[in-house]
């Protein structure tokens, strides 16, 4: 991923125009602040107070690309958004140094190649007002207090339950089994989906699911860690949630 | 016998049918006052009603002249709607001196990038992350598992299309974080266009 960055670095930037050490450490504060190419675009558009609906894009394209030299040293998977944004603006630039077909007819919105970029930045920047609106809103919100809990045996009785506490009850019923000594004859193969089948089956029955019981009805390794899969799938996919009564008690599946 | 139980129990339930049509508003203000106060989370007009024998429209206006009671009175208290239900807290104007009391500060702000990105959620739910990815230019990755830890945001199940993305949308908690009564109360989309457009 580096060297690919280098690589851009080397051809798109060939220019010797470097930027002095000083202003590289707040360029590099600059860049963490923002949250995406588009943010970067917008607020060199707004810099050089040009229109978006007619970006200088060869002026914006040398100054995007004048960040991009210092994104090198940033988070390379941010890094790599923001190159794909360089050759894109790179493209349009070529795009529009091209000569126009005087016989063609005069130019409409469509043809123009900085359209699709513009119709990007202006949904992206609903989206980043929107935002800044949730930003204020949150701060509204820390400024309001609410009563402390009130201690009440419901409010105990129930502790949400976590995929770690589940792999730890999985891990004590994978160890119990280690210790029972079976033969494997024949390996019975139960398929995600039966799995998932079997636990539905069974909580349309009962109101809730002991995990453990269910873990224990199970016979080979090969099927727990089936049931351990489904259970984990039921509850991403389904309305379902994992109970725990009291800290390290049994956890159930129940339907929300 | 069983007959004069049976006239028995129809007598009590129509002594407490009576008693019901008894209430009179300011009491049925103040039971409805009393559960959003006991209440941990906010509490909706559907489940008060359900739980005094009242009509929902009854406990709604109840609510509401609770309300504009409140707000004349002026005081430390507020009574709000918020994530589908009522809630007394604090007034706004005096966190300063709360959070003197209580010896906090205002929690960790949530990053620009996460703040986009649940704003996209918010707007588009439900939505995939190439989705997103569309509209943010950048991986959303790891303001997307943020906003999971802080259950801001739920898994919606898979989009039926090619790889079958998971799909996001918003919480109960976020509602309640974000001081909204509901979806709806969020401003609409294209009320930023025109103010960008301003």
């Amino acid at each position: 991923m580096e060297s690919s960055a280098e690589q851009f670095a080397f051809d798109f930037t060939s220019e010797t125009a470097e930027i002095i050490p000083g202003e590289r450490d707040e360029l590099r504060i600059r860049l963490g602040q923002f949250a995406g190419p588009l943010d970067l675009l917008l607020y060199l558009i707004k810099q050089e107070q040009a229109n978006i609906f007619d970006i200088p894009i060869a002026k914006i394209t040398d100054e995007y690309l004048k960040y991009i030299r210092i994104m090198k040293r940033l988070d390379v998977s941010v890094a790599a958004d923001f190159l794909v944004m360089a050759a894109t603006l790179i493209e349009i630039k070529s795009k529009m140094l091209l000569p126009r077909d005087s016989s063609a007819e005069p130019e409409t919105a469509v043809d123009d190649p900085r359209k699709e970029l513009v119709d990007q930045l202006l949904e992206y920047e609903k989206f980043k007002s929107a935002a800044q609106m949730l930003y204020e809103r949150s701060t509204i919100e820390k400024a309001v207090f609410r009563r402390g809990r009130i201690e009440t045996d419901d409010a105990n009785a129930e502790i949400n339950a976590t995929v770690f506490d589940l792999l730890t009850v999985f891990q004590k019923i994978l160890l119990r089994h280690k210790k029972q000594v079976k033969m494997e004859i024949e390996r019975e193969e139960v398929s995600l989906a039966e799995m998932i089948d079997r636990i539905q089956s069974k909580l349309s029955a009962l109101q809730e699911l002991n995990l453990i019981d269910f873990f224990s009805e199970l016979n080979t390794r090969r099927e727990l860690v089936t049931a351990f899969i489904a259970v984990l799938e039921i509850v991403r996919t389904q309305d379902l949630r994992l109970i725990q009564k009291q800290t390290f008690g049994d956890i159930y599946l129940r339907r929300v | 016998m069983t007959e004069k139980v049976t006239t028995e129990s129809a007598k009590l339930t129509e002594i407490a049918e009576a008693n019901r049509q008894c209430r009179t508003a300011a009491e049925i203000m103040a039971v409805a006052e009393a559960l959003v106060f006991v209440s941990d989370e906010p509490i909706s007009a559907k489940a008060i009603s359900e739980i005094i024998g009242e009509d929902k429209e009854t406990v709604l206006a109840a609510l509401e002249a609770l309300k504009r009671e409140y707000d004349e009175r002026q005081g430390g208290l507020q009574l709000r709607e918020i994530a589908g239900g009522w809630q007394i807290a604090t007034r706004t104007e005096l966190h300063e001196d709360i959070r003197k009391y209580l010896k906090t500060r205002p929690s960790a702000k949530l990053s620009l990038a996460a703040l986009e990105t649940l704003a996209v959620i918010a707007y588009k739910q439900p939505v995939t992350v190439p989705e997103i990815l569309e509209i943010r230019g950048v991986q959303s990755a790891s303001a997307i598992r943020t906003l999971l830890e802080k259950r801001l945001i739920v898994t919606k199940g898979h989009k039926e299309t090619v790889g079958r993305p998971m799909q996001y949308g918003t919480s109960k908690e976020f509602l309640i974080q974000f001081g909204l009564k509901d979806l709806s109360d969020l401003p609409s989309i294209e009320d930023f266009e025109d103010l960008i457009n301003q």
